[in-house]
């Protein structure tokens, strides 16, 4: 059976979806800061990471936005594969829905019409939009609002086969010293590993929606999981740079299927104001 | 150590302030970030008028979210310093004091700090709304067309910053490293 879905409820919920991952974070994400701050052992640090427990519930209660970065608006669009869009362009509908959000919601506008004339759209239309289809006849909808201050610390690396387990390890790392106070540490690490280039970025950039304490199924992926979180948080970059054992929050990585001659790794930075919320129609 | 500053920062003040200090700041300052920059910066280089005196001036790296009914400003935290680097050596030679960022800067910002007895402070990035509150009064003074990168002039109470460069060229980041 084929379900209609009027483009004009996407409109609504992506609108209400860029209000709230702007002002609220995730629950898993609030108790992974509350877990940080019981673990950390430098004063200023703490102190830091209390600060920004302060600044989440101060954007929750007076609805200020957790921070004035409010990013550019990404959205993965899990459509089932037996709905019918009806009412309109859907690409219009979805960037619609970021137009109302951020207007409405006293968000800022970062984003600008051409990336060499740099003019702002004023909308912080349009956003970057990944589509998937799937069994089934819902539509799940993801907006993660992107901040690019630690976007821009984020890297793809072309790896060969025989850099093994230690390359994926070492490459994190790397691009997590490279980042240092620049992306707001703490952080959470988004790693896409094999597939293609592009398919690494998406990945990477997908691992950052999941739970904080999710891991990948796979053992020897987990593994490394694991792995970049503890050595991560032992490069004292510490909370906002200044130091301490909390440098990253989560680690996360997505694999794919790769081709014999490679091993492509992607790795998106996200500050930990790492916001995403969902809903299913 | 903990200090009480006020702003605009003096060059006396300046010399005071050690790598690593944590610095409440009162007073005045400017927000400026990429196109605000980049505009002052032709415009010097062109010989042409700015909007605002530089003389010992405080430059908060900021491009607010729109304020609600009733707020001074919206969410209000700093934005990334490195992407101002190629235009702050300039400023600092004009008299800019003091600048507010997060995040490391080059070689040539560095130098420029030293040579001017400036300082680069970092605000905590990501904490927007908690450093909103520490702002009294906000309003727009120039190049109102950029929008969120517009230059305001600031009122500020106790905006939390720690010194990353001092007047000596101490990089606290850089000494964090070495711990
Ligand atoms: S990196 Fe994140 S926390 Fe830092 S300014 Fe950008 S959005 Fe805000």
């Amino acid at each position: 059976m084929i379900r209609e879905i009027d483009v004009k409820l996407l409109t609504e919920e992506i609108s209400k979806l860029c209000i709230q991952a702007t002002h609220f974070l995730s629950q898993d994400m609030v108790d992974a800061f509350q877990k940080a701050y019981e673990k950390e052992r430098k004063p200023l640090a703490k102190e830091i990471l209390s600060q920004l427990q302060e600044n989440l519930s101060i954007a929750g209660e007076d609805m200020i936005p957790i921070c004035q970065d409010t990013g550019m608006a990404v959205i993965f669009m899990e459509v089932g594969q037996d709905v019918h869009f009806v009412g309109g362009d859907l690409y219009e509908a979805i960037n619609k829905g970021v137009a109302k959000g951020y207007t409405e919601g006293y968000l800022r506008k970062s984003v600008v019409e051409d990336p060499l004339l740099r003019v702002n759209t004023k909308d912080n239309t349009p956003a970057v939009i990944h589509y998937s289809v799937v069994p089934g006849d819902q539509v799940k909808i993801t907006l993660a609002p992107k901040g690019f201050g630690s976007e821009n610390m984020s890297k793809v690396y072309m790896l060969k086969p025989a850099d093994g387990k230690e390359g994926v390890v070492n490459s994190i790392l790397d691009a997590i010293s490279a980042a240092g106070p620049n992306a707001c540490p703490p952080l959470v690490i988004g790693a896409g590993l094999g597939g293609d280039f592009e398919l690494a970025a998406k990945m990477a950039k997908h691992a950052l929606t999941l739970p904080v304490e999710y891991h990948s199924p796979k053992e020897h992926i987990a593994e490394i999981e694991r792995e970049v979180f503890e050595k991560a948080n032992q490069l004292n970059i510490g909370p906002a740079g200044l130091g301490g054992d909390t440098t990253v929050l989560a680690v996360h990585i997505e694999s794919f299927p790769t081709h014999i001659a490679g091993m492509p790794l992607a790795v998106n930075m996200c500050c930990h104001v790492n916001r995403h919320a969902s809903v299913v129609i | 150590m903990r200090k009480e500053i006020q702003l605009p920062l003096t060059k006396e003040q300046a010399k005071t302030l050690k790598a690593g200090d944590m610095c409440f700041a009162t007073g005045v300052l400017y927000t400026a970030r990429d196109a605000a920059h980049k505009r002052m910066y032709d415009s010097l280089l062109n010989g042409e008028e700015i909007p605002i005196s530089l003389e010992e001036t405080a430059l908060y790296y900021l491009g607010p979210t729109p304020a609600r009914e009733g707020n001074v400003i919206g969410s209000a935290g700093p934005t990334t310093a490195s992407r101002m680097d190629k235009y702050t050596p300039l400023l600092l030679g004009k008299g800019v004091s003091a600048v507010i960022g997060k995040g490391k800067r080059n070689e040539e910002v560095h130098r420029a700090i030293k040579e001017h007895g400036a300082v680069y402070f970092a605000a905590i990035g990501g904490a927007g709304a908690l450093l909103s509150k520490c702002i009294k009064k906000a309003e727009v003074i120039a190049y109102d067309d950029l929008g969120t990168e517009a230059i305001r002039r600031l009122e500020v109470e106790q905006l939390p910053v720690v010194v990353i460069i001092d007047t000596m060229g101490n990089d606290y980041y850089e000494m964090v490293e070495k711990e």
